[in-house]
């Protein structure tokens, strides 16, 4: 039965022209389950509009 | 004169300088550990012996036409294999990156450890890509642990942990992104130094996370850490996010007291998901220290979450093609996390960056009330090689994700942090002493009193 990321997943390595092989699926969704969840965690976080993102960090 | 296995880098040095060793003796006793002991900790990649030679020669022609030699003469060294070293394809701990062409010229850091007079004498094994906290390789197989070596080095540098915790050479160099200096530190028994982001150069080592990466020492002592951080120092065009601030030498500082600063004990989540060891290791320190103030660190979960989201995103756009060209190449767990990292949602990850920018303003209020923030460096003394998962508090927890769960949050917004070794046992465990940016001077300032007092030192090697 197909796991609910998996068109998810599919469909980003169409996109991506990223292919998967069957046997890497599972451990590939078990992490990007963990990333999503981590990122929810961020999401959930209310910033301000103006917030800057800080990809080079310098003081 | 000759040396001995645990002779400091410092001691060397002053030898050297002073005619009583040669440089040449020094590397070739170097090299004959590296020969003897490296069979077992395998935390070499390359040894680069001709090279050693015919540098170690320089430096002992130098001294006998009495001319100036550098704070490190003599002092052999190595470096994880990331750095570009020229005459060797930089592999960075993958297979893939063995058919590059050969680095043409040496990181910049390895130029500046050489102008200082230390003799580069091989590459030290690593985590695929730097994508790792165990010390493991697929295909190199793993460095080992030098109190234990059925046990983790910790990774990525597990190479440079083990090389300089079993005493083979007495600094190396190796990055930490999210905790890939501090960890091996903490498990191998040494000190490490993750500086301020943007504090070293970065020019010519092979990237993984360019918004969280650093190049640092290890060493067994604060003063042999200090000396190669000091000679790496300096503004380098070559890396985009080198700070162009002058020179701030710590070495002159190291004994200045430390009873003038602010030190508190990170509270909450640094408190969490930690072993007995780690808080025995953090109340020593602590203690020795006087430092009863317990400060809080706003949303370090979610700082955590943060640094996780940036890198499996930053790491998955570097190794894109490599992820289509060559999958079956890659460790299949290195893999697997990568291609997951390539189909996270843009706007997580601009979030997450966001974030990092509103968690930087947080700790910045922290630093004006508070000079130095202590915290655990990993949750548990080394793991068993192989380890799947650890039992905290009746709880089955995963080994490799839980391992820098105390490191990220202080990377993630550049913190300079100095990993000071508490020789606990039957193993040693680190203590981060973590600084407000730019202040490597006071964290090493900490270590070095923390040394003086006896409460963190590099134990002996006793596992091989």
């Amino acid at each position: 039965m197909a796991e609910p990321l998996d068109d998810y997943i599919d469909a980003v390595s169409k996109a991506l022209a990223l292919p998967i092989e069957e046997a890497w699926r599972p451990a590939v969704r078990a992490n990007l389950e963990v990333s999503l969840r981590l990122g929810r965690l961020v999401d959930e976080f209310a910033l301000p509009d103006e917030t800057e993102p800080a990809p080079i960090f310098t003081v | 004169m000759t040396t001995t296995p645990e002779m400091s880098a410092a001691d060397i040095a002053k030898a050297v300088a002073g005619g009583r060793l040669s440089a040449l003796d020094a590397t070739e006793a170097a090299l004959a550990r590296v020969k003897q002991h490296d069979t077992t900790l395998n935390s070499f990649t390359d040894v680069t012996v001709e090279r050693a030679r015919a540098k170690a020669r320089a430096i002992d022609a130098d001294i006998a036409a009495g001319k100036t030699v550098g704070p490190l003469a003599g002092v052999p060294f190595a470096v994880k294999n990331l750095f570009d070293v020229a005459g060797l394809p930089t592999r960075a701990g993958s297979k893939i990156n063995r058919d590059l062409a050969p680095a043409k010229r040496d990181a910049t850091l390895i130029e500046r450890m050489e102008a200082a007079g230390a003799v580069l004498v091989g590459a030290l094994n690593m985590g695929e890509y730097a994508y790792d906290f165990t010390g493991e390789n697929v295909h190199d197989g793993p460095s080992r642990n030098p109190h234990d070596t059925t046990r983790m080095s910790g990774g990525s540098s597990g190479g440079s942990g083990s090389a300089v915790g079993g005493a083979l050479v007495p600094i190396a160099l190796g990055s930490d992104t999210n905790g890939s200096i501090r960890v091996p530190s903490s498990f191998c028994g040494i000190f490490g130094l993750k500086p301020t982001y943007g504090r070293l150069s970065r020019a010519r080592s092979f990237p993984f996370v360019a918004s969280f990466d650093h190049l640092g020492p290890f060493a067994r002592s604060v003063t042999d850490l200090a000396l190669a951080y000091d000679a790496m120092q300096g503004p380098d065009a070559d890396d985009a996010a080198c700070t162009t601030r002058g020179l701030e030498p710590t070495v002159p500082l190291l004994a200045n007291p430390v009873s003038d600063l602010r030190i508190a004990i990170a509270g909450g989540y640094f408190q969490k998901n930690v072993f007995p060891e780690a808080v025995e290791a953090v109340g020593r320190v602590a203690k020795a220290l006087g430092a009863t103030r317990v400060v809080e660190v706003p949303e370090a979960a979610r700082a955590r979450a943060a640094a996780y989201v940036i890198s499996t995103t930053e790491g998955a756009s570097l190794h894109l093609d490599r992820l289509r060209r060559r999958p079956n190449d890659f460790d299949p767990a290195v893999r697997d996390r990568l291609i997951a990292g390539a189909m996270v949602p843009a706007p997580l990850v601009d979030r997450a960056q966001k974030f990092r920018r509103w968690y930087r303003a947080q700790l910045a209020e922290i630093f004006k009330t508070v000079d130095v923030l202590i915290a655990p460096a990993t949750p548990c003394t080394a793991p068993k090689l192989g380890q799947v998962n650890f039992n905290l508090d009746g709880v089955e927890l995963p080994v490799r994700a839980n391992i820098g769960i105390h490191t990220q949050p202080i990377s993630f917004i550049g913190l300079p942090v100095v990993a000071v070794p508490v020789p606990l046992e039957p193993l040693p465990i680190g203590v981060q002493i973590i600084a407000a940016p730019w202040r490597e001077d006071i964290a090493l300032r900490v270590a070095h009193a923390l040394e003086k007092m006896g409460v963190v030192s590099a134990p002996s090697p006793r596992g091989f």
